[in-house]
């Protein structure tokens, strides 16, 4: 598990964790336009955050089985 | 609208349910049904993190700054997503090593420094008395809202102090609390059950008061989050807060800053490290808490941007502090009963947030700078002293309730300059401080006590200087003429903008500069010299923990110690019931039976003092330990020999090579067992046919003779006397044969019957003469004896050896010449044995008969000319000799007759009689 398949890949959403909360992919979104009737920034920043969350999640609990 | 005394009462109400949820957590503990044992429960725990900062301040940021709030919440669950890798090592090293603070960790990693955990120790307190401070304002502030807004006098006493009485009031329920469920007694762990259980219930309650009051603006007072962004947009002042940087002045480098920020804060807060480290029931619970305590940062985090939105769309801007909005916006709209509830979340973040900070803060205290300093001034008289369990919770006690007081000091001191956010911030930059040293720690073998301490140092000094003094300065503790000038008038030593940096936010100035200088004096400084023993022994054990198992780190020791000095010195910090229990179970995993059984050996020195370690940090219990084992220490060498990844590549190939030498070793010996076999094999078939051979022999000639007798009636009687003679004598020697291989048999076996008597050897030797003389008489051969005047007596089997005597003496009268035979037997008696020699005067034998004449069916001789016999009568004679414990062998000339020679040690006592 340490060295194996899912250390890696926690590292792998680290790393995209950190590129895709951060300048300049942040920018991006940054822009007046809505989605829903919500801001874009804030719909990307909480769904980006969930699918972290999420994506964190199944690569820990399927190593535990 | 609240009366004062429905909210002490209600917040007295929720103090005593965290007071029965930490008892029952406790009492579950002792009685070995642990609540806390529990993934839901550690990932809960963990969201200790969500203070009232959390509660209030995120709102109060986000109705200035938009989405700024949210690094302090990515930070953490990016870390987290590390968590699995990073946390988990610090858990391994912690738990092998009963470390139990961060001071501890960086002070064990370097060596067992004091100096060094002396120094984290103040960086901690320091770092963190401005962020409990800010806890206590959090709550008074609540409170003095909710009772303003009543616009009804206080029921308690209505003197105008009473307010500042009320936040020492808080502060010191606070510590009672804390002391009663952190200081119970002395854990060589430092774990405490019943608060965690407290804990992870106070993070359910402030999580549901805080949904409960976003749900609440949200969807009651307005139409969901569509019609608050929609209304947020046509507001004017509004709409900057739906875009990045509202203010422009921060940027995405500010941005990347708070979320490294708050990414080392989640792990490195002493808070965060006291439940994720120390308060660890099973490695596996990280599992869940990777994703579980981020997704509570998320869902705490969904209603921050409505709740600021309807807040400041209801208020307007800069009427009512936005910190304030989960407040006041409820008791705007006349809701007391939601506005007590969210006091209520917000007092459980607070008070979670204080006891957990001051639990933590109050064993680095303990450990790390007042037990050094005893140790230090008052060695003797600390020696002298029996029993120190008191005094080690005492000082844990005065440490909680100092660590409040000076928080309540900071409050009323300073506590009304700042908004929530700027001093929770000034926390996390110093606890930043220890980043790199605890990460370098656990990844870099070559990071040298110097190298952390001067980071430390450097860092803690650019903190205080970038940050602290400036935040003092906004106070108006000092002059805030050197924000603008710099110090000593240089402006290229303006603490906000050091050495001329503009353009970044004063944090994330901070952020940088301190480690900038944290790391470069941490990594030069440590390059400037090789580590010592200690720092490299303690280095390879951090940083190789995976690899090393779970086996105690107890190789880097060699001394000598006694059981009975270590128990008393452990029992002096841990009290005498522990201290036996501790380690009677440690002899228990030994397989020993009992304490008093157990040897000195540098495992249980190690366990001795890892048990101290948990006690009172790992610098003073390796002081203690000192001080009663006699040390020899290895050089660096020696701990490189034992650490390195070559010697353990050497060492595996030498085992390897030691494997196969055992291996070839072992094939030998089959291989010799294997021939051994064969032989025997052969042996046995040998014997089979020279067996069925020589009963052949007699029973031919028994049956010839007799069919004889059958077909011819008419045969004479003389003949058929003959015959009859022939008969009877082929019979009496199968029987004998039979009677010799069954007799064989038995002696090989080891089932013979032995009955011993008291034996005379003269006796013996002339009666076996006496008994052969008709045999040599028959070939005319003279028989010679030598007798000495009195042997000792032997104890043996006398008809055995009586055998064994017949047996020499009829081969001897086989072999001698026709003419002139004769035969010499020799009785003589020396020290412990008696020898008989029997000497005849016949062919000799061959040298290459000799071993030949001894087994089994072999005869010396030529097919022809050799004389009748069994061929088992030496062997026999050989087996019943060496039974006896004696030998028999065989002196030949070739051509000059054979000596057959036979001794038999004596008993060692009762030859004289």
């Amino acid at each position: 598990m340490r060295k194996g398949l899912a250390g890696q890949r926690l590292v792998a959403m680290f790393i995209a964790g950190v590129l895709l909360l951060n300048f300049p992919l942040l920018s991006l979104f940054d822009r007046p336009v809505t989605l829903f009737g919500l801001p874009l920034l804030h719909v990307y920043l909480f769904t980006v955050w969930g699918g972290l969350i999420a994506a964190v999640g199944w690569i820990v609990e399927r190593g535990a089985r | 609208m609240l009366p004062g005394w429905l909210i002490i009462g209600a917040s007295f109400a929720y103090l005593l349910t965290l007071f029965a949820v930490a008892y029952f957590g406790d009492r579950r503990a002792d009685q070995g049904r642990s609540v806390i044992d529990n993934a839901w429960t550690y990932g809960l725990s963990l969201a200790v993190y969500c203070t009232a900062w959390t509660y209030f301040g995120s709102v109060g940021r986000a109705a200035s700054g938009g989405i700024w709030f949210l690094p302090t919440y990515l930070g953490p669950t990016l870390g987290m997503a590390l968590g699995w890798l990073v946390v988990l090592k610090m858990i391994r090293i912690s738990r092998s090593h009963r470390i139990t603070s961060i001071a501890d960790f960086i002070a064990s990693r370097y060596g067992k420094s004091h100096m060094l955990g002396g120094l984290v120790t103040i960086i901690a307190v320091v770092g963190i008395l401005p962020y409990v401070a800010l806890q206590l304002k959090a709550i008074s502030s609540a409170y003095a809202l909710l009772v303003e807004d009543a616009g009804s006098p206080l029921p308690l006493g209505a003197n105008t102090d009473w307010w500042l009485d009320s936040t020492l009031y808080i502060a010191l329920t606070l510590a009672a609390f804390t002391v009663l469920f952190g200081t119970r007694h002395l854990d060589a762990t430092e774990r405490h059950e019943g608060m965690v259980a407290a804990i992870a219930f106070e993070s359910v309650i402030k999580l549901l008061a805080f949904v409960a009051v976003g749900v609440y603006v949200t969807y009651w007072l307005y139409d969901g989050f569509t019609d608050l962004y929609a209304r947020a947009r046509e507001h004017s002042g509004l709409a900057s807060l739906l875009i990045f940087d509202s203010t422009g002045k921060i940027g995405y480098g500010g941005w990347f800053a708070h979320v490294l920020l708050a990414m080392l804060a989640g792990i490195f807060l002493p808070r965060q490290f006291q439940i994720a480290v120390v308060e660890n029931v099973n490695e596996q619970h990280l599992r869940r808490a990777t994703w579980l305590f981020p997704a509570y940062l998320l869902a705490i985090n969904i209603f921050v941007i409505p709740i600021a939105l309807g807040g400041l769309l209801h208020f307007g801007q800069g009427t009512v502090d936005p910190d304030t909005f989960v407040l006041t916006l409820p008791l705007a709209h006349d809701n007391a009963a939601l506005a007590l509830f969210v006091f209520i979340g917000g007092l459980s973040a607070a008070t979670g947030m204080v006891i957990v900070e001051a639990i933590a803060l109050s064993t680095m205290v303990c450990n790390d700078l007042v037990m050094p300093i005893l140790l230090r001034s008052r060695r003797l008289g600390l020696s002298a002293q029996r029993d120190l369990t008191r005094l080690l919770l005492g000082i844990r006690r005065g440490a909680i309730v100092g660590v409040l007081l000076l928080g309540y000091l900071y409050f009323r001191l300073a506590g009304e300059a700042y908004a929530l956010v700027s001093i929770g911030l000034i926390s996390f930059a110093a606890v930043a401080q220890f980043a790199p040293a605890m990460l370098g720690g656990m990844y870099w073998r070559n990071g040298t006590r110097d190298g952390a301490f001067a980071g430390l140092l450097a860092g803690f000094l650019v903190w205080a200087y970038t940050l602290l003094l400036p935040s003092f300065a906004k106070s108006g503790w000092l002059d805030p003429a050197f924000l603008d000038n710099g110090l000593f008038g240089l402006a290229w030593l303006r603490p906000e903008q050091l050495f001329g940096l503009a353009g970044l936010d004063n944090i994330s100035h901070a952020l940088f500069w301190s480690l900038f200088a944290n790391i470069g004096c941490y990594v030069f400084v440590s390059l400037l010299r090789v580590p010592t023993t200690a720092e490299a022994g303690q280095g390879a054990l951090f940083v190789n923990v995976f690899r090393r198992g779970d086996s105690p780190p107890a190789g880097f020791w060699r001394g000598r110690a006694e059981v009975a000095d270590l128990i008393p010195l452990v029992a002096r910090f841990l009290g005498q019931r522990r201290t036996e229990e501790a380690f009677r179970t440690y002899a228990r995993s030994r397989g020993v039976d009992g304490i008093d059984k157990l040897k000195a050996d540098p495992d249980l020195v190690h366990f001795a003092e890892s048990l101290l370690a948990g006690a009172i940090g790992s610098a003073s219990a390796r002081v203690m330990v000192s001080t009663v084992v006699q040390e020899e220490p290895l050089g660096l060498g020696e701990v490189m020999d034992i650490l390195d990844e070559a010697s353990q590549v050497r060492a595996y190939s030498h085992q390897l090579e030691e494997k196969s030498r055992e291996l070839e070793a072992a094939t030998a010996e089959l291989r010799a067992a294997n021939d051994k076999m064969k032989e025997l094999d052969r042996l046995k078939d040998d014997f089979m046919s020279s067996v069925t051979h020589e009963l052949r022999t007699p029973l031919t000639s028994i049956r010839a003779l007799s069919e004889m007798m059958l077909d011819d009636p008419d045969i004479d009687v003389d003949d058929r006397q003959r015959f009859l003679g022939i008969i009877v004598s082929e019979t009496v020697r199968l029987t004998r044969l039979v009677n010799q291989v069954l007799d064989l048999a038995k002696i090989e076996a080891g089932h013979a019957e032995w009955c011993n008597t008291d034996i005379d050897m003269r006796e013996l030797v002339t009666h076996a003469i006496e008994a052969t003389r008709q045999l040599f008489r028959d070939r005319d051969a003279e028989i010679g004896l030598e007798l000495p005047d009195a042997v000792p007596m032997l104890r043996a089997d006398h008809d055995r050896l009586l055998q064994v005597m017949l047996n020499l003496l009829s081969n001897a009268a086989k072999f001698v010449p026709a003419e002139g035979g004769r035969v010499d037997v020799r009785l003589t008696a020396d020290e412990g044995r008696i020898r008989v020699d029997v000497r005849d005067n016949g062919p000799g034998i061959a040298p290459e008969l000799e071993a030949v004449i001894f087994q089994k069916f072999r005869q010396g001789g030529d097919e022809h000319s050799r004389p009748q016999g069994t061929g088992l009568g030496l062997p026999i004679s050989r087996q019943i000799v060496e039974h006896f414990g004696g030998r028999l062998w065989l002196e030949s000339v070739p051509g000059d007759g054979a000596t057959f020679s036979f001794e038999l040690p004596l008993p060692p006592a009762a030859d004289s009689e």
